[in-house]
């Protein structure tokens, strides 16, 4: 089609056309997350989760999101009505328009900014906003000292995790999303295996970022201040669900982008076809895996004790037959569809592996206390990101100077941090006796 | 309707926020209360200055209604009181209503009620871990924990019919004998059980994250044990080698050999850790009782009317939650005149404000669970 | 010593207040309350009341129990046919042992000790009830009774002074228990214990609630488990759980309980 167009009509229309998309798949998206968690956290808790919504409880998103959409809309009375009603849609609103810098494949990204981890990071941090105005507008001090809490603990790891991302950012000179994952494919080597600690780094500012376990604290239920959603129910409530999942999947998204290789293969400079043909060896694997994928479905769909889940596993292998097949027929297409088709794929496995961490720790820690988690960002995250950022700032100049490999550097760069983060664990233990003068 | 339970607490006005100490109502209904429990704490910002509980909630008279039924209708009420470790409180009535008539179960009795009063400690304390990991936040070994109750719950079932309340005991010894293949389903549940309990110890003991919360959280010194009353697993936290099996052994203990675990500190992680060893201990029990259950009469002849020469009786076990005392008068006739429960919770929870008060508002949650109450108990 | 003599007689010193006790007189075997203020040994083995103002409920029940009672445990040395009981003297003195802390109590609080029994093979002391205070620091700083078992009462409501005020102690050194009993009248405040154990406090409360007995120098005495406007004592036996109860349906609840 583009072709009938000419290119800046294709430069207006097809962010729009992503936008759309992006806007119209992440409400489902974000639900069939909800679903994944409570798979997974039932597997681990040696259950089943949902079953009875569909089969293998595969519509419980849907009749979860109608059920939220025909609640009733209770406002608190003394609420202040119009910050009530703008605070969730402040969250999601900032939540959704970090998506424009987000680059899913290289052709496949709203806007490519030449700031946008900048923007991404800047919008997100406003997202703080709509937590903060929530907590007031509820008109009950518990909500606000839950807001004002949560506030609190996103600044400070924001600022951790922001350090984090800037030791790699030093390695791909760029601040636009789309530069750093081909920075990273010049380089031919993913980022993480240069800056380590700051991925870690990043990782555990993330979590807290977006008040997951075992940072939940403010909204956790068995908690006295129930958080800054008390007072949120149906429609209303829903929306900060979606922003909470959706800024799961933007953090998972730049640290993919900026530590994973973002929409590359693995291993993607290097190019080893298949014998007799064009077509890369490697490139090969994203079908192999699904396909690997539909085949264990088929084999598990006989042995379902129920017709339904028969049927379901069978559909199940059917719909990653399809995708498979989309997969090797974007081989035989032209790189630029390839590496459209394939590059989502990678991009989209590489952020479900980030989230999958995040369900696994959900469910493997405790909870941290307040006092314990911010000692934990300010005393022992931010300098160790602050350390992190010298070493790898300093590992990036020796191999200016002296040649090398750069990849040398880092390692003595990483073992620096590491025993400067041992260091820094031991001497600030977390430890639950919170001296007395501590004003709060 | 109105409840105006009056102490210096609630002369403070309603809470303002920005003032110096608030007011903090953990109310009845709350998901880490336990139960019906109310819990006002002052707060001075994230410090509890002082605290009351206020209980009641859940009374039911129970004492009341032992003064209008016959020794063996009683006995089913006394389930309901701890009713997550049911099996122990039948235990204490039944033995104390014995010891009132003066006799004794016959020693298959015994060792059958040990048996199943050790595997209903080890149920009990599977239950506490599951909800006090899930209220410091650990999601995950409450169900782990069920899964193991679940086999007690169905060997109870096997015995006696049902699985919470049990009413597993009569007095002079026991209704039902044990069905076959018991030995063998307490053997597999203690085999299976000890790798299990190693794994609840890996995924918290040594995480930084439950040591954290749980160390130096709602100290209670040994001393102050003591002049509280406290008994059980919150006693031997504190540093008191104390465990009625073993100072006043009653049912079939003395045949057994096991240890008492003691900590030193007494706060919250020291009650984990003793109540974890506890139920190694309870299975060590378990083992050595199946290897050798005495034959012979399981119910010692009492006659069907029981009428106990008048006078009075204390006696008490070492129930899972610390020691539970019956104090049973008699006057002669069928129904008992007065039944005292010495309720382990009750008195264990009036050291909750004693552990509070210094600590912060998120580890009032911690501090609940790890005393380890039963509102049944705690208010009869 | 206080829970497993070696010997098991009972050891009943008449007490001064006698009016109705419950019979116990037809049951030898351990029972220390006796309404007779006689100093007559009782044989065991005379079923027949002594007390004539026992009200004496089952006259004929004495050797139904009795036989079962007495059989495994020999505590019951008496049967009711044995001949030659463990003798019965009159005078208290119950044990040996027992007899060393009676003695000691005697010795410090004279007539405030008004009677030491043993009552299956658990020794009671019955003390004089202004005395509670100054008895129960002699209990734990000098007999080592450091923990407050239980604190209950009994209510006797025929009795002149209807309440036992009940407390249980243990000593963790000698591991023993022992009873403390002491009489209160319905309007009689009795000392209070909290600032010797600390655990009296909620078990004060109860004893308030459920009783209607007042307990002096109790630092917050008020409802524990009843909701604080409840009229009337529970555990007292003249308490009707019924009337009460639809009482309270009617005022509150506005409807006619179904009972």
């Amino acid at each position: 089609m583009s072709h009938l167009l000419s290119p800046s009509i294709m430069r207006l229309v097809l962010p729009v056309i992503y936008a759309v998309v992006i806007v119209a798949v992440l409400p489902l998206l974000a639900g069939y997350i909800v679903l994944v968690e409570r798979k997974v956290m039932a597997d681990m808790q040696a259950r089943l989760g949902p079953m009875r919504v569909g089969p293998h409880g595969l519509l419980q998103p849907i009749a979860d999101a109608v059920k939220l959409l025909l609640k009733e809309d209770i406002i608190p009375d003394k609420a202040d009505r119009l910050l009530f009603w703008l605070a969730p849609l402040v969250s999601v609103t900032m939540a959704l328009l970090a998506y424009a810098a987000l680059p899913i494949g290289p052709a496949f990204q709203i806007a490519d900014l030449n700031i946008g981890l900048l923007f991404i990071l800047a919008v997100s941090s406003l997202g703080i906003y709509g937590i903060v105005l929530g907590g007031w507008a509820s008109n009950s001090h518990y909500s606000l000292l839950g807001a004002l809490r949560s506030a609190a603990q996103l600044v400070s790891y924001e600022t951790a995790a922001g350090l984090g991302l800037i030791s790699a950012l030093l390695l791909a000179g760029s601040l636009s999303m789309k530069d750093i994952v081909i920075a990273q494919y010049d380089q031919g080597i993913w980022f993480i295996f240069y800056v380590p600690i700051g991925f870690f780094i990043y990782m555990v500012g993330s979590i807290a970022e977006t008040n997951r376990a075992p940072f939940d604290l403010p909204e956790a239920e068995s908690e006295l201040v129930a958080g800054y959603m008390t007072e949120y129910s149906g429609f209303r409530w829903s929306l900060y669900f979606l922003a909470e999942y959706a800024n799961m999947i933007i953090v998972a998204g730049i640290a993919t982008t900026l530590f994973l290789g973002g929409w590359l293969r693995p291993f993607a400079s290097s190019h080893t076809a298949l014998p007799g043909t064009s077509i890369e060896l490697l490139d090969a694997l994203p079908s192999l895996l699904v396909l690997g994928v539909a085949l264990y479905c088929f084999y598990l769909a006989p042995r379902q004790p129920v017709k339904i889940q028969k049927l379901v596993m069978a559909m199940a292998g059917g719909l990653c037959l399809i995708i498979a097949g989309v997969l090797v027929g974007a081989l035989f297409a032209s790189p630029a569809v390839l590496q459209g088709i394939h590059g989502a794929f990678w991009f989209l496995a590489k952020v479900f592996a980030y989230i999958y961490f995040f369900l696994w720790f959900r469910f493997t820690f405790p909870r941290y206390r307040f006092d314990q988690l911010m000692r934990l960002g300010w005393r022992f995250l931010i300098p160790l990101a602050l350390v992190n950022l010298i070493a790898t700032a300093t590992a990036l100049l020796a191999t200016r100077e002296w040649g090398g490999s750069l990849f040398f550097y880092t390692v003595l760069a990483d073992v620096v941090t590491l025993a400067v983060a041992m260091f820094l664990a031991k001497n600030d233990e977390v430890d639950s006796v919170v001296p007395v003068a501590d004003g709060e | 309707m109105s409840d105006p339970r009056g102490t210096e607490l609630s002369n403070v006005s309603a809470t303002v926020l920005g003032a110096d100490e608030i007011i903090l109502n953990m109310g009845p209904q709350h998901p880490s209360t336990h139960g019906v429990l109310r819990v006002k704490l002052k707060l001075d910002g994230e410090r509890v200055v002082d605290s009351e509980c206020i209980i009641g909630y859940l009374h039911r008279g129970v004492e009341k209604i032992a003064e209008h039924r016959s020794y063996q209708q009683f006995a089913p009420y006394v389930d309901r009181m701890d009713y997550v470790a049911a099996v122990s409180n039948g235990l204490g009535y039944c033995e104390a209503v014995e010891k009132l008539l003066g006799t004794e179960a016959p020693i298959r009795a015994r060792v059958v009620r040990t048996i199943l009063t050790e595997l209903q400690r080890i149920a009990s304390h599977l239950l506490w871990l599951g909800t006090h990991a899930l209220d410091i936040g650990a999601l995950t070994p409450v169900f782990y924990c069920f899964r193991e109750r679940e086999e007690i719950l169905k060997i109870f079932e096997k015995y006696c019919g049902a699985r919470l309340t049990t009413h597993a005991f009569r007095i002079g010894g026991l209704q039902y004998e044990t069905y076959d293949g018991f030995e063998q389903d307490v053997k597999r549940f203690c085999d299976d059980f000890a790798h299990r309990i190693d794994e609840y110890e890996t995924l918290l003991t040594e995480n930084r994250i439950w040591v954290g919360r749980t160390k130096g959280v709602g100290i209670l010194s040994a001393a102050d044990a003591i002049a509280l009353g406290v008994t059980g697993p919150v006693l031997r936290a504190s540093g008191v080698k104390w465990d009625l099996r073993k100072a006043m052994p009653y049912a079939a203990y003395d045949q057994y050999k096991f240890e008492i675990p003691t900590r030193e500190t007494g706060d919250t992680y020291d009650r984990y850790v003793v109540r974890m060893e506890e139920m190694r201990q309870s299975r060590l029990i378990c083992l050595q009782a199946i290897e050798n259950i005495p034959t012979g009469p399981i119910m010692a002849r009492i006659g069907k009317v029981l009428k106990p020469p008048p006078g009075e009786v204390y006696h008490s076990i070492e129930a899972p939650k610390g020691e539970l005392g019956y104090y049973i008068v008699s006057d002669g006739t069928t129904q008992p005149y007065r039944v005292r429960v010495r309720p382990p919770s009750f008195i264990n929870l009036q050291a909750f404000d004693k552990m509070a008060r210094g600590s912060l508002v998120a580890d009032v949650v911690a501090i609940i669970g790890t005393i380890d109450i039963v509102l049944g108990e705690v208010d009869r | 010593m206080a829970n497993d003599p070696s010997e098991k007689d009972p050891v009943s010193k008449p007490p001064a207040s006698g009016a109705e006790e419950k019979p116990i007189a037809q049951k030898p075997a351990e029972h220390s309350q006796t309404a007779s203020p006689a100093d007559a040994p009782k044989s065991p083995d005379a079923p027949a009341p002594k007390s004539p103002a026992s009200a004496a409920t089952t006259p004929a029940a004495p050797p139904a129990p009795g036989a079962p009672a007495a059989k495994p445990a020999a505590p019951a040395a008496a049967a009711p046919k044995a001949a030659a009981p463990p003798a019965k003297e009159a005078p208290p003195k119950p044990l040996p042992l027992d007899n060393e802390l009676v003695q000691k109590l005697k010795a410090r609080f004279g007539d405030a000790i008004r009677e030491a029994t043993l009552d299956r093979k658990q020794a009671i002391v019955t003390i004089a009830a202004d005395q509670l205070r100054e008895i129960s620091r002699y209990f734990r700083d000098e007999e080592k009774f450091d923990m407050l078992v239980d604190l209950t009462a009994v209510d006797w409501p025929k009795r002149e002074k209807r309440f036992d005020v009940i407390l249980i102690l243990y000593s963790f050194a000698k591991n023993e228990r022992v009873r403390l009993k002491a009489h209160a009248g319905e309007t009689e405040p009795v000392p209070s214990v909290c600032e010797i154990w600390p655990a009296a406090n909620w078990l004060e409360r109860e004893c308030y609630d459920m009783f209607g007995i007042v307990f002096e120098g109790h630092p917050d005495l008020k409802r524990i488990l009843m909701p604080d406007e409840w009229q009337g004592y529970p555990l007292r036996k003249d308490y009707d759980i019924l009337k009460q109860d639809t009482d309270w349906v009617r005022e509150n609840l506005g409807i006619e309980s179904g009972q």
